[in-house]
């Protein structure tokens, strides 16, 4: 670039808050890689894998509604729709085709064909119109196919879902042995069907996720922040909004029901609680306001915090409360029961000295106006 | 000589107030109009029409042979109409860099389909500098757009419209709130581009210095009807251009 050098002391003066920031926040997000990578191996226990799983899965998720609301500025309700078609493909395939790839295959196939088409026919129909009656729409959508998922049950299993079982490869009884017949160790970690299904959600979800950073860093990422900033002028300077809106919205949801299969096979069950119900979608929201809206790598920290505050602050909060359990009220404050409230302060505290989510407001995309 | 642009009884009434009346009128290539008329006589909104911000009540806009009433604003931009607005109209987040080569990039049809990074697409973005230097801005060009004086964004503004490289420039009000030092680098740049023959120049403008450097042609609007059309000297001997128009500041013509 063009680097003149009557600019540089102002640039500096901002790249160094900048630079801080930057360190902390990719810095978090390496350690977030790194311990998902050997999350077998750091956390063997059984919570900590389904913890682990989870967030690879809420990352791909988190990001592709991003891509959505923080990049692009459209408002939507249906993410978990497309999440729960995906899911609940691959589920009702495997439980008809019996426990192959090839269930997982075609199952996970229609779930995301189905999403797309979804996707297709509320976008042009709907994107033209404003934000909040495409809101609306997708409100309404969503409502529709949780109202399928429950009536539905000889097909859905209704409210209670469905189990099922995955590929035998994925089974923990399918261990790896050596020539004298004993079982395979990695770090004193048994190498079973379990560690290759939990690298299996990990790798593709690290792809999908790499796949969306290409996305908005690509000239299409470009166009869809123009449209996000200023659609009039997006659309004066040749950019035809509803179609890169549409694209956007197909995008998202192809990805969202690709980690709705993800979500399946790890899970071996499929219910509106896990998937489709709006409990999922407002986690989802929020997850993206704390990490920060528009940046991608506020997935990522949106999702464990609130992953982690959701698995482990009841466990906390017990200690915390057998620690000061001499101390007048503290442990009454501290008891496990109360955990929402102390997660509701959280939130509270987060949005107000983040306001632009902890990623984006440390990355110095200010969202103040 | 086939019009490049032209509109046909243009007309587009707001409940029952007409703020463009049956306008007709056609510009060739390189010829620069400049468009005056007082506070509401339908300049900007006339300009709405052309570039496609709004659809006209009744008659037909042409761009050169084709009809191009019914056409989208992107679809209009994409057959050459390029057009700066008078409010400053810019993606406020993204870098000063970034605003110029999306419209450089609108004009390339980079397909969307690409995942290349943005930022490694030299091609896109030297001409995007380029662009930056003429208008004397490749010094903020990594800021964000919203944290320019406003004299820069106008000049932003202008980058992003020639980044367009379109056939018809449509300026409205270009050095509107800018300093009498800033705006010269603007008239400087339009009076660049007139040198080049195959485009066809519209500017809405106040300030008469600029009417009369610049205008090969003026254009007078009141009341949202088109009330004369010619040679600058002719226009502003016309008794009722000066009633209408220049009546309030008529010492400054003199």
């Amino acid at each position: 670039m063009t680097a003149q050098t009557f600019a540089v002391p102002a640039r500096a003066a901002t790249s160094t808050r900048v630079t801080i920031g930057r360190v902390i926040v990719y810095g978090f997000a390496a350690i977030v890689g790194l311990c998902l990578l050997f999350a077998p191996f750091l956390f063997p226990d059984v919570r900590a894998q389904e913890v682990a799983a989870r967030i690879c899965v809420f990352i791909v998720l988190v990001a592709s509604y991003d891509l959505l609301i923080g990049y692009t500025g459209i408002v939507s309700f249906a993410h978990t729709m497309f999440f729960g078609l995906g899911a609940y493909g691959t589920a009702i395939a495997l439980k008809t085709m019996g426990r192959g790839f090839d269930a997982i295959l075609v199952g996970g196939s229609l779930g995301v064909l189905a999403a797309f088409v979804l996707a297709v026919l509320i976008g042009l129909l709907s994107l033209r119109v404003k934000a909040i009656f495409f809101a609306m729409v997708t409100l309404a959508a969503a409502s529709v196919m949780l109202v399928l998922a429950s009536q539905l049950s000889n097909f859905t299993g209704g409210e209670d879902g469905i189990t099922y079982e995955i590929p035998r490869f994925f089974s923990p009884a399918n261990r790896l042995e050596d020539a004298n017949g004993d079982q395979v160790r990695l770090f004193g970690v048994p190498v079973t069907g379990r560690l290759y299904l939990y690298y299996f959600v990990f790798l593709s979800s690290l792809a999908l996720f790499y796949l969306m950073v290409r996305i908005v860093r690509s000239p299409l990422g470009t166009v869809l922040q123009a449209i996000r900033e200023n659609e009039m002028r997006a659309e004066a300077i040749g950019y035809r909004v509803v179609a890169y809106r549409t694209s956007v919205f197909c995008i998202a949801a192809v990805v969202a029901a690709l980690a709705g299969v993800l979500r399946a096979v790890w899970l071996r069950y499929t219910g509106p609680d896990v998937t489709l119900s709006f409990d999922i979608m407002i986690d989802v929201l929020l997850m993206v306001v704390i990490g920060g809206m528009g940046t991608m790598v506020g997935a990522i920290v949106g999702v464990v915090i609130m992953t982690l505050a959701q698995f482990y602050l009841k466990d906390l909060m017990g200690a915390g409360a057998q620690a000061t359990a001499d101390l007048p009220l503290i442990p009454e404050l501290l008891n496990p029961d109360r955990w929402l409230l102390w997660l509701g302060i959280l939130f509270i505290l987060l949005v107000y000295f983040f306001p632009s989510g902890i990623a984006g407001t440390l990355l110095g995309k200010g969202g103040r106006k | 000589m086939t019009a490049f642009i032209r509109t046909e009884n243009l007309t587009i009434r707001f409940g029952g107030h007409a703020a463009v009346n049956d306008v007709t009128c056609a510009f060739q290539p390189g010829e620069l109009t400049v468009i005056v008329g007082p506070n509401g006589a339908g300049k900007t909104t006339w300009f709405n029409l052309v570039s496609g911000q709004l659809k006209p009540t009744e008659g037909r806009i042409f761009k050169g042979a084709t009809e191009i009433t019914r056409l989208s604003a992107s679809a209009r931009a994409k057959t050459g109409i390029g057009r700066a607005f008078q409010l400053t109209n810019l993606f406020p987040k993204l870098t000063v860099l970034e605003n110029v080569r999306l419209a450089v990039q609108a004009k390339a049809g980079q397909g969307p389909s690409a995942l290349r990074n943005a930022a490694s697409l030299t091609d896109l973005g030297d001409k995007a500098a380029r662009y930056l230097e003429q208008t004397r801005l490749s010094a903020v060009a990594h800021l964000p757009a919203s944290a320019l004086p406003h004299s820069d964004q106008r000049k932003l503004e202008v980058a992003m419209l020639a980044a367009m490289e379109p056939d018809i420039f449509m300026f409205d009000e270009p050095t509107a709130g800018m300093s009498v030092d800033e705006a010269p680098v603007i008239l400087e740049l339009i009076a660049e581009l007139k040198k080049d023959r195959s485009k066809t120049i519209l500017l809405v403008e106040h300030k008469m210095d600029v009417v009369r450097a610049l205008a090969d042609r003026i254009v007078v609007l009141h009341n949202g009807e088109l009330v004369a059309d010619g040679k600058p000297a002719e226009v502003m001997a016309l008794p009722i251009v000066r009633e209408i128009y220049l009546g309030v500041g008529a010492e400054q013509v003199a």
